[in-house]
């Protein structure tokens, strides 16, 4: 046990923390969707010619073929530094690394290269509205028609849609198999007639997300990810990496979030409240238990190859952790944080989303229950 | 880094397992507990395998080995719910070890090394092992004294499977920086190995009994009961080992992180417990059910780590300290 940086990892965060630096990303557009969307591509170009816009990837698609420790420290360091998550965090994270797992050479030839400089945006077309957390139980068609797969259906929670050109579709075409075997994974260009982009609204007011409403799309047949019918194993490529990195950044975006509330509570006087250090207290430990243990499971992952059981907990500490601290906030700051428009009002309402995106967390405990604790299968 | 057990750690571990299951099964603990007394034979057995001067320096007659081993065999006893003087005995040897001068070292260690004498650990209030130990390790908040030639009065607790006492008088020393976090960080190592055994008690139980025709654990309401425990568990075991760790090796972060082991351990281990009785029903509330044993230890364990509103408040006023504001 060693809970300190070896010194290669110590030099590539060095290395990270100077470039962070001396690249600012400069004041974030508020209220602008678009204008934000333009600020993090730009941020995102900046980091792929320096050779940073993919650490994990492997150096010979452009990444530095970075450890898990060092992608976590990636992630941590663009946290600490205040830049933004990458225009295109869906190809960084997803797209490319499911398209390495089960692309053929041209496949990786053709969409590698383009995710890392922000040039192609991809989004994830997984969830529809009938199929959140069972996801195999999504309708969207598609129909061989010669050399082309033509689809009709309808996504939801597609965040990034209306910027990005490629889509990771998961369709069914084989409606007589059973349930999961029946899939088959696409890469759908997002620029054709058959497939509109709806915003939708979520409770902060602001439309983070999108509606697809996709009919008669054309995907050519060369577009199939994996092949045909093994859509269900390709998708679950993708939501494995969903977790790995990104949450060390959304772990650091909590400490600045915990960091700040005690700032504005000690400004005015509040952690003399022994009730309200108490609640300080317990934040701080919740989040500082959330990266120990996010740190226990890289050592696992990168030792045993799979992520130890502590892996599962994490998205669950975090969005819990996260909801209380919203929470402590309204309870401290007083009608200030419930305003429209003030930060904590916003951390407030987002922040219930965070138990649902990505897996509930009724079913991330299922999943602990039945994959960590070996339980009978719940009902 | 690696936050991961080392081999010869895991291997510690594994030894530990398999022999505490061997000679240390819930009847022996019954036994002890019944009694209100520790078999020698188990006591004996662990001083000829150098258990408890497993953190003490090779000199002194110990094993040269740290806080962490410390905690792995701290974790493995909780585990078994052992009836010995081991955690007393093992950390206060350590904590002379690591804050005491060296007249402390050269008068004590050799004898705890060896397990012919005993330590007790603990307030004086409450120390546990503090009747018949041949020193004191005393905490009064943030410090920690050790005591020679007190007063140990027996206390009838409900944890009989460790012997309690309350002290007054004696001679005491001050130790050094760190005693006192290494004792509430050992505490805590001992939590993870209670709501540990919690766990795999609960979950054998439920997997086994069946109501309304099916395993008690299909139930979502129990399976995420289960859950909760493995998180509880799991956070427990983070902070406890970078409490383990940094007491050796990064002795600065020692005061934030035996804060979060001791507040994550002192509320973790009570509902890991409780959830335990609640997980097997009626026959959880029997005494022969055995998950009792883990919830008194964990009360009991709650209490020599000080409380968890304690180690909150110093974790309020070392977050606030570090964005410059005072709490």
């Amino acid at each position: 046990m060693d809970l300190t940086f070896t010194e290669s990892e110590t030099a590539f965060r060095d290395e990270l923390r100077a470039w962070f630096a001396a690249n600012s990303p400069g004041e974030e557009p508020m209220h602008d969707e678009d204008a934000n969307h333009a600020w993090r591509a730009d941020f995102q170009r900046r980091l792929a010619a320096d050779g940073l816009a993919a650490v994990h990837w492997p150096p010979e698609y452009g990444g530095r073929g970075a450890t898990l420790t060092e992608s976590a420290i990636f992630w941590e360091e663009l946290g600490r530094s205040g830049s933004p998550l990458p225009a295109n965090v869906l190809g960084v994270l997803l797209a490319g690394p499911t398209i390495m797992t089960w692309g053929t050479d041209e496949q990786k030839e053709r969409y590698l290269t383009p995710i890392l400089s922000a040039e192609e945006i991809w989004c994830q077309g997984f969830s529809e509205p009938d199929a959140g957390s069972d996801l195999a139980a999504l309708k969207t068609r598609a129909v061989r028609e010669g050399d082309d797969w033509v689809v009709t259906g309808q996504k939801v929670w597609t965040s990034g849609a209306q910027y990005s050109k490629w889509c990771m579709l998961v369709a069914r075409t084989d409606p007589d198999a059973a349930k999961h075997k029946g899939l088959t994974y696409f890469l759908m260009d997002m620029e054709q007639d058959g497939v509109e982009v709806v915003p939708l609204r979520q409770i902060t007011g602001e439309p983070e997300f999108n509606e697809l409403f996709i009919d008669g799309a054309r995907i050519p047949a060369a577009n199939v990810l994996g092949g045909e019918g093994n859509g269900w194993k390709v998708a679950l490529t993708t939501l494995m990496n969903e977790r790995a990195g990104l949450g060390f950044s959304l772990q650091v975006r909590m400490r600045q979030l915990l960091d700040a509330l005690i700032e504005e509570a000690g400004g005015r006087g509040l952690l003399d409240d022994p009730l309200v250090a108490d609640r300080i207290g317990d934040l701080h430990l919740r989040t500082e238990t959330l990266r120990l243990t996010a740190y226990r499971g890289l050592s696992a992952t990168e030792k045993y190859g799979q992520p130890g059981p502590e892996g599962s907990l994490l998205k669950w500490i975090w969005s819990d952790t996260n909801q209380q601290l919203a929470q402590l906030a309204a309870d401290l700051l007083g009608p200030t944080a419930l305003q429209a428009g003030n930060r904590w009002a916003y951390e407030l309402l987002r922040t219930r989303g965070n138990s649902i995106e990505g897996g509930t967390t009724e079913v991330l405990k299922n999943i602990v229950a039945e994959r960590v604790l070996g339980l009978p299968k719940a009902r | 880094m690696d936050f991961d057990l080392s081999q010869d750690q895991q291997e510690i571990k594994t030894v530990a397992r398999e022999l505490l299951a061997a000679r240390s099964p819930w009847a022996k603990v019954r036994e002890a507990a019944d009694a209100r007394e520790y078999g020698d034979a188990l006591w004996r057995e662990l001083a000829e395998l150098g258990w408890p001067g497993i953190a003490v320096a090779e000199e002194h007659g110990g094993q040269g080995l740290g806080a962490v081993e410390l905690a792995v065999l701290v974790e493995e006893l909780g585990y078994a719910c052992a009836a010995t003087p081991f955690l007393s005995t093992a950390v206060a040897a350590s904590v002379i070890g690591a804050c005491g001068t060296d007249e402390q070292r050269e008068r004590h260690l050799p004898a705890l090394a060896a397990g012919e004498a005993t330590a007790g650990v603990g307030t004086r209030e409450l120390c546990a092992d503090g009747a018949g130990a041949a020193v004191l390790v005393l905490l009064d908040g943030d410090e920690a004294e050790l005591v020679e030639g007190a007063e140990a009065e027996p206390l009838d607790v409900i944890d009989s499977t460790r012997r309690y006492a309350s002290v007054t008088g004696g001679s005491g020393e001050p130790l050094g920086p760190g005693a006192a976090d290494r004792v509430r960080a050992a505490v805590a190592a001992e939590v993870v190995g209670l709501c540990q055994q919690a766990l795999d008690m609960t979950l054998a139980y439920v997997k086994d009994r069946k109501q309304f025709g099916v395993p008690v654990g299909s139930f979502q309401a129990v399976a995420h009961r289960c859950a909760q425990m493995l998180l509880s568990t799991e956070t427990a075991r983070s902070t406890a080992y970078f409490a383990a760790w940094a007491a050796d090796a990064d002795p600065e972060r020692l005061p934030e992180a035996a804060a979060l082991a001791g507040a994550a351990a002192a509320d973790g281990g009570r509902e890991v417990t409780a959830s335990a009785i609640q997980a097997h029903g009626g026959i959880g509330f029997t005494w022969e059910a055995d998950v009792h044993w883990l919830y008194k230890r964990a009360q009991l364990d709650t209490v020599l780590l000080g409380g968890a509103g304690r180690h909150r408040a110093a974790l309020c006023r070392i977050a606030a300290g570090r964005v410059g504001v005072t709490a």
